[in-house]
Order: structure tokens, then sequence, then C-alpha cells
């Protein structure tokens, strides 16, 4: 078990995702993940609600594979991800600074495997 | 390790590859000339560095195994998946001598040359098919049901298309001072995975929703949209026009339109006769008057005042039309009329539809449309996005005539945030769109009036330079007027993707003389050919594109195989067929096209992009007011009154309804109330994978792992009765035929509906007959007939058929 501390994170709004998949292939071509993997995936998810309603909701999801774009970031770039999402909802930095960033519902603040 | 030296190219989206309607700028990352990385371009106006799924596996799409390098030609018999690879210089000799003789025997009408939603080919498919002398370029879909069915139909109401504002005509977008963010948007029949239909970037609008817009969603299922609206309205499928309807009667009663709008600006005052139903014509009343010009009633002299249409003005220009009543006129012979005006007969038709009926029509509950219909008028500026199921309904025209009432009357066009008319940039059109003038057209007036259904159809005369698609598979059987022995097929798919009816555009195709495509793969469709043609992607390729800002060019960026772009294909085979053709090269070409922005293909490549300037007719907002729709440089519309019209000349002259109205379509519970026993679902269609194209992009190995099977969507509850599981695979049936999908039980569609994805074909599958990749197994376009257009020959019943679905056990790789 690694104790280090995450420094890192992707914050996502993810009232605005909109289930494109276009974090994952932006990271499956990145890395040259064979098909079916990637750094992030997403998920759907419909929520019954009472009185027969119901609300669809997609979470990008960062997965074992997420090295939150090192070589880019140290580049100055945006990871993969960041960059293509095309609803512009996933942002990445340090998590304390992203922490404050929390100013609305919906959104989830993710500390991948580092 | 050296790394190798990589070149960063910039260049834009339009055509094979992604396969969408977008324009977006990206940067090629090449490495010894081949493409090893794309990414979206930051600086292009139009994705802001953002890029679809779909872009983004271009490295796989590219250089996939299977993609057709050479051309081939058939050895063994059509269908049976045996090919030889010949040089190109012997497919063009095998083409010109095969078609050439179908001509000479036939008349070159007999050559019907195929589309799908062709990207930027359209214009070169219409190059070759009229360099050959053929009038039948056809888009292979019943009812021409994509797209341009609305255009031609808004054309009718108002001379230009529009389309919602998302400040595309910007370089600096939403931070542009002249633009205003929509308080609301209707997203009418459409969901976000498809992206970017009607050239809108779809994710526009959810930039916009961060900015605050409010959305009304009018879908049957919960869509994206659905779920994160202020309104959602759950409609029955195929009942739009309805609705619209119901929402003018809301806004009418409740006086929540723009009244000096009304007056000015649309046909409202026009009067129209009561005997013949027809509007009353300046000839009528005035011997040696114009039949083109339209009379209203001046209020204050209580007298017929002449409405001049070449002046876009009354005689005299201060008259005050009435812009209600019913008044008697002598009529030139003596007698007299009475009449009403067009307000009074849209008004008379609006009231066909209070609330209860509508309701009744299209299951939303009477509260909801009501309060829909407010928030829309209500909000200013708001906008409408709509989607193609607009387009898959034989009652195309009077239902997009509703909702362009619904933007015109609520002052909400031409206006920042709201529905903005959108021109090619800066006039530049390649071939004859609904109203568009175009450098290539056929000048053969002849041949022209050939075209198939061309004498049938008022839209087909007007705006759609096509062959009916319907009347195209009926020619190919009864050979009535005249035989139909060949077909050149360009980027389109019949038989997995495009074509209803499927089996029967099978025995069409197979009965022909001769078949040559063109595509990057081989599909169900292809197989049955005589030639294939190995095409380029958009990376591979120059080409121009003006849909509808900013103008800019697809720049060629890699070679792949000895594959071609289609423009060089179609091209080197019209200077073969045409001895005037008239072009040299194909840069040529694009300068005469590009010849209205001032610019060469060069020079505007070096741009990259550009944006019309305000005062250009390309440009917003309130060109009606300022003259810069029509040619003769007046304030108005491009119709044939000059006004908005309510009551549409047009669809009087063709002998159609003339104002906006209601039909319920052929296969509903309402229509077939005897088939609900044994089909009691309502089977809907054409649901939007993120990560495909239509039938395209099933061979992309990290496309297909994110949407890996056919699926329909079903409802828990109906599922269960039916002992249905997620994940199993189960048969759509109904009279016409059936097909195989895995289940997928979601709330996301209602109980009395399913819906199935389309374009299904299984790449990783035998090809040769009669297998053909799978085609038959999960096509549920064999559950739609062909032959049921609309009264102009535009749209077909798609989103709204009958079905039963039931499991079936386990056999999901059993053959057909």
């Amino acid at each position: 078990m690694s104790d280090t501390k995450p420094e890192h994170g992707l914050l996502i709004d993810y009232e605005y995702c909109t289930g494109c998949h276009a974090c994952e292939v932006a990271c499956s071509q990145e890395y040259g993940w064979e098909a079916g993997m990637a750094g992030i995936k997403v998920i759907e998810v419909v929520e019954p609600l009472p009185k027969d309603k119901a609300y669809l909701a997609y979470i990008p999801f960062p997965t074992e594979l997420c090295m939150l774009c090192a070589r880019r970031t140290k580049e100055g770039l945006e990871p993969a991800c960041v960059k293509h999402c095309m609803a512009a909802v996933i942002k990445h930095g340090r998590i304390e600074d992203l922490a404050k960033e929390i100013d609305k519902p919906r959104m989830v603040l993710w500390a991948p495997r580092p | 390790m050296a790394r190798k030296k990589r070149e960063i190219v910039r260049t834009s989206t339009w055509s094979a590859g992604p396969g969408c309607h977008g324009g977006c700028g990206v940067l090629a990352h090449i490495e010894d000339g081949k493409l090893v990385k794309i990414e979206g371009d930051p600086d292009h106006p139009w994705n802001q560095g953002r890029l679809c799924a779909r872009c983004l596996a271009m490295t796989q799409y590219t250089y996939h195994p299977d993609r057709l390098t050479k051309p081939l030609k058939r050895v063994g018999e059509r269908g049976e998946g045996k090919w030889e690879e010949i040089s190109w210089e012997a497919a063009f000799d095998l083409i010109e001598d095969k078609m050439g003789r179908i001509r000479e025997e036939y008349g070159p009408e007999s050559m019907i040359f195929a589309m799908g939603t062709g990207r930027d080919i359209p214009p070169w498919i219409c190059m070759l098919a009229y360099a050959y002398g053929s009038p039948n370029v056809m888009f292979a879909l019943s009812g021409i049901a994509c797209y341009s069915p609305r255009i031609a139909a808004v054309e009718t109401v108002q001379g230009d298309y529009c389309v919602l504002d998302a400040s595309q005509w910007f370089e600096k977008r939403y931070d542009d001072p002249r633009y205003q963010v929509p308080e609301c948007i209707v997203i009418w029949g459409y969901n976000i995975p498809a992206t970017c239909p009607d050239n809108v970037f779809g994710h526009w609008i959810i930039d916009l929703m961060k900015r605050g817009t409010k959305i009304i969603a009018i879908d049957p299922r919960l869509s994206w949209f659905a779920s994160r609206a202020k309104k959602w309205l759950q409609l029955r499928p195929g009942t739009d026009g309805a609705l619209a309807m119901g929402f003018l009667k809301v806004i009418l009663d409740e006086g929540l339109y723009d009244h000096e709008w009304v007056e000015r600006w649309t046909n409202a005052p026009f009067l129209v006769r009561k005997d013949t139903g027809k509007l009353l014509r300046a000839s009528d009343i005035v011997k040696g008057e114009s039949e083109s010009n339209f009379v209203a009633w001046e209020s204050a002299k209580q007298v017929p005042v002449v409405w001049d249409s070449t002046h876009v003005e009354y005689k005299p220009p201060e008259a005050i039309p009435a812009p209600r009543g019913t008044y008697d006129v002598t009529l030139a012979d003596g007698k007299e009329v009475s009449c009403w005006t067009v307000w009074d007969q849209f008004r008379d038709e609006v009231d066909q539809y209070p609330l209860d009926r509508v309701s009744e029509i299209t299951w939303v509950p009477q509260e909801d449309i009501a309060e829909a219909a407010r928030m829309y008028a209500r909000s200013k500026p708001a906008s409408i996005h709509w989607g193609v199921p607009i387009d898959m309904t034989p009652a195309i025209t009077p239902t997009t005539q509703a909702i362009a009432n619904l933007w015109c009357l609520t002052g909400n066009l031409d206006v920042p945030g709201g529905n903005v008319i959108s021109r090619h940039a800066f006039d530049v059109v390649a071939y004859a769109l609904p109203g568009g003038k175009a450098i290539i057209k056929l000048d053969d007036a002849e041949a022209a009036s050939r075209r198939i259904g061309a004498d049938r159809y008022g839209p087909l005369q007007s705006f759609i330079w096509r062959a009916q698609t319907d009347l195209v598979l009926d020619q190919i059987f009864s050979e009535d007027p005249y035989p139909i022995k060949g077909m050149w097929i360009q980027g389109c798919n019949i038989l997995p993707g495009i074509g209803l009816d499927p089996r029967r555009w099978l025995e069409a195709l197979e009965k022909l003389d001769f078949i040559a495509a063109v595509d990057l793969f081989m599909t169900p469709t292809t197989q049955i050919a005589d030639v294939v043609l190995p095409a380029a992607t958009f990376l591979e390729k120059d080409s121009v594109r003006s849909w509808w800002v900013p103008l800019q060019t697809v720049n060629k960026v890699l070679k792949v195989g000895e594959c071609r772009p289609d423009i060089e294909i179609n091209f080197d085979l019209a200077k073969r067929f045409d001895p005037d053709f008239r072009w040299e090269t194909v840069h040529d070409l694009f300068d005469e096209i590009l010849g209205p922005s001032g610019m060469t293909f060069k020079e505007l490549q070096e741009k990259g992009w550009v944006f019309p300037e305000e005062g250009s007719s390309s440009a917003p907002y309130r060109r009606y007011e300022k003259g810069l729709l029509r040619q003769d440089g007046k304030p108005g519309f491009n119709t044939p009154s000059g006004k908005m019209e309510i009551y549409s000349t047009r669809r009087e002259d063709w002998g159609l309804e003339p104002v906006a109205h209601y039909e319920e379509p052929p296969f509903t519970p309402v229509t077939q109330p005897d088939k609900l026993e044994k089909y009691p679902l309502i089977l809907s269609t054409g649901r939007r994978s993120a990560v495909y194209f239509h039938s395209e992009h099933r061979n992309i190995p990290w496309l297909r792992a994110l949407d890996p099977d056919p699926v329909v969507e079903i409802h828990p509850d109906t599922a269960k009765e039916r002992d249905i599981g997620d994940g199993e695979w189960v048969c759509i049936e109904n009279w016409l035929g059936k097909c195989k999908y895995k289940a997928k039980v979601t709330r996301v569609v209602p109980r009395w509906m399913v819906m199935a994805t389309h374009g299904w074909w299984f790449p990783e599958e035998k090809g040769e007959k009669p297998h053909l990749f799978g085609t038959w197994k999960s096509n549920v376009n064999q559950l739609f007939p062909m032959g049921y257009q609309g009264k102009d020959g535009l749209g077909t019943p798609l989103k709204h058929m009958l079905c039963q679905v039931y499991k079936v056990g386990g056999g999901e790789d059993e053959d057909e």
C-alpha cells in the first residue's frame, strides 16, 4: 500500500458530462492502450426517482491506468482527457486548489492512483 | 533513443474519418508521412481544442488493415467476395466502357448516382452525374428524409434556412459583444451524442447551458437533455406537428407573439378567397395586373390594396392593411367573392388544436404543453434546435411550417440568441441545394426533365435537385417510364444503413447491369458491386467547406496506399464522360467555387478559416430589415411574396395545404388499431451512438469496445412482462420483418416504446453472400417499408412503427 498522499487530481462537473466517450479514446490514443482499456471510463447511471421519474447521469471515472498525464503536464499541456472533453467538464490540478473550485452541485473530485 | 521528427499540420474535418457534419479544427501529428496522433486545434473557433471519440480514433481508422487501398474488380459471381486488384487506369477504363454502353443503349438517365449523408462529396457526385448526363442523383433514404426536407420546408416559409445561434458566426464566439446567450433553447427531437447535425457542434449547447440557458426538451426518450430540462415533453413519436400546433394555440390565445413583427413581415393581411380557398391575386381583381402580386384590405379606405411582390411593397406603400376580417371583393369580371385574411385562416387552423385534443394526440399532459409554450414565448431570446425526427415523418413540411411559425411569430428569427439565418459563408456554394444557385448544375434541360419524381413533387422542382428515392426503387423493377441499368454508389451503405426494406434493395441492385462503388472499407453494399474504388479520409484530401460559417479548407496531410479523394476520382471520370468538361484541375474548380469570397483555394488555405463581415448576407443579424437576403437589396424575404409566408404560396402552387397543420402518420396505434394486439409496442429507431456515424466505425477497435452490440432499449416493466433480462438477445418483429438485438433494459424509454439502434453490420464476419457481414441479423430497417413518403415526396415514417419484442434462445450467432 502506498502511503504517498495524492497531490494532484481531477475535478469533474458531472452535471454536464454527456457520455460522449472522448476522454476514453483521447487516453487510449495518448498511451496506445488496446481497445477496452483506458485511464478513464465513463459510467452511465440511470437513477430511478420517485413518481416514476428518472435521471440520466454520466460519471467519468479514472481507472488504475490513469497517470494524470505526468508527461503532458510536465510539458505544460493539459491531460489528454481534459483537453479533449467535448463538454469541458474535467479540470486537472492540485487537489487543494480543485477543492476550492467546487462551487456548484453535482461535482466529484477524484484522486487517482498516483 | 532519438525522437523522430514530428510535424504538426493544421486541417479541418468534414468527411470520412469522424464521418460527421462538424467542421472541427484538428492538428495532425505526422512522423515519416504517417499520422501518429490527432488533437483538437485550440485556436479553431468551432471546437476550441475539443475533439470527439471518432476523430480521436483516426490513427486506427486511417491505417486499419481492412482499408481498401487499391481498386478492386469482381472476378467471381456478384456477392461471392472474389476480387482482383487492378490499376486505377484499368478501373477507369472498365467504368468508362460499362457506363458508356449503358448511356449509349438506354440513355444517361438509366444510371443512378447514389449518395449517403455525403459530407463534402455530394457536389462531386453531382459533377460526375451531370458530366455523364444523368439527372438522377439519389440520396438513398426513403423520402430523402434527412435534412434537405427541413431545409426545403423552412425555405417554403421564409426563403432561407436558419439554425440555433450559438455565436458560431463570430471568431470570438460567446465573447463577441453582438452575441446574446439564449434564455431558453427548445431541444426538439435531438440528443447530444449525435454531436453535430445541422452543421451545429452539439456541445455548443452545453457551453450555453453553463452560461445560463434553460432547456425545454421534446423527446419520447429520457435523453440527456430531457434529464436536465426545465420542461420535458415526452411525446408520442410522430406527433411533433400536433405539439407545435398546440404551442401556437397557447401563444395566439394568450397574445404571446410579436404583433408588430407579424404585421410588418408576414403575409398575415393577404386575402384568401373563400370560394377557391386560394390567395386572392392582383390579377383576379385588375385585368392585366400580375398573378405574382397579392391583395390585402386597406382598413382606412375600406378598399382592396395590391401587394407588389417585385417591389416588396403595397401600392401605395403607405397603405395600412387590415390584419383580420372578412371582406367582399369585386373581381375583374364583376363577380363578388368573400375573402378573409391569411391570419384568420391560420387562426382558424390553430383553433383546431385545443390543448385537450393536442394532449390526446401527443400523450403529453395539457399543463405541460401550456407551460412549455409560455416559457418559450416569454424567453427573450429563445431558440429552437431540432433533429432529424422532424424529417422522418411523411408530414414533414406542415410540421416544419408550424415550428418555423413559432420562431417567426415570437420574434426570434435572425436575432442574437434566436434562430439565425444560415447562409453558406460568402454565398460560396458548390452545388444546388434548396434555393441555391451553383457552379455544378445540369445545363441540359431535356436531360434534367427526366429526373425521377421531379414531375410529381413540387419541392423537387424548386429546391431539391435529387431523384425521389422511393420512386427510383420502384422504377428499377417497373422500368417505367424508362429502365434503370446501373448505379454509382459513393460513400453510401444501402443494405445495413440507409436503405429501408433492405432485402428489396438487394434484389434491385442485383437486377442492375453494372454497379461501381466508392468507399473506404468493403461493406455489405460494396460487396454487391462490380468495381470498388478506394476513397480517402479527410486527412488525405483537399476540400472546401462553407456550411455555414466559417469558410475553410480541408488540407491534404498524408497519403494511404493508392486511395484517392472522392473529388479526384469523380473529376477524372467526369473528364472521360464529358468532352466539354471545363476545369483542368481540382484546384481550378475550387477556385471557381470560392469565387464569391474573393479568395483562391491557396489564399483561403493560408488563412485557414474566414468569417464573413457584418454587412455580408452570410453574417447576422436582422438581415431581412437590412435588405441583405434578397438579390434586389430590398428588405424582406426570399419568398414568392417577399414576406414570411404563414400561408405558403409555393404549397398552394403545388396543390398542397398551404398552412401548418397535423397529419397522423401511417403506422401508429391511432391509424393501425387492428395491429396492436400482435404488435403493441411503438418501435422507434435511429438514436445515435457517440462513437459511430450511422453504419460506419464498427471495425474501429477503440470505438467498438465502447458500444459493442446492437441494442434495443426497453423499459424494465415491458422487459419483465416478456421475461427479458438486461443483455439478453431478443427478436424485434412486425408484419414486414424481424431482427435480433441485445436488450438494454433501461428507464430512458417509456413502457410503450422500444428504441433500436441503426446501421449495424459486423465487419468481422463473413462478407460473401448470403451472409454479407451479418447485414440481416440486426437490421431494424427490415421492419420499415419504402413508399410512404409524404404528399410532397419528402419524409418517411421512420421514428414511429409498431412491433413486438420477445426473447430468443441464445442463438446470437445463428446465420440467416
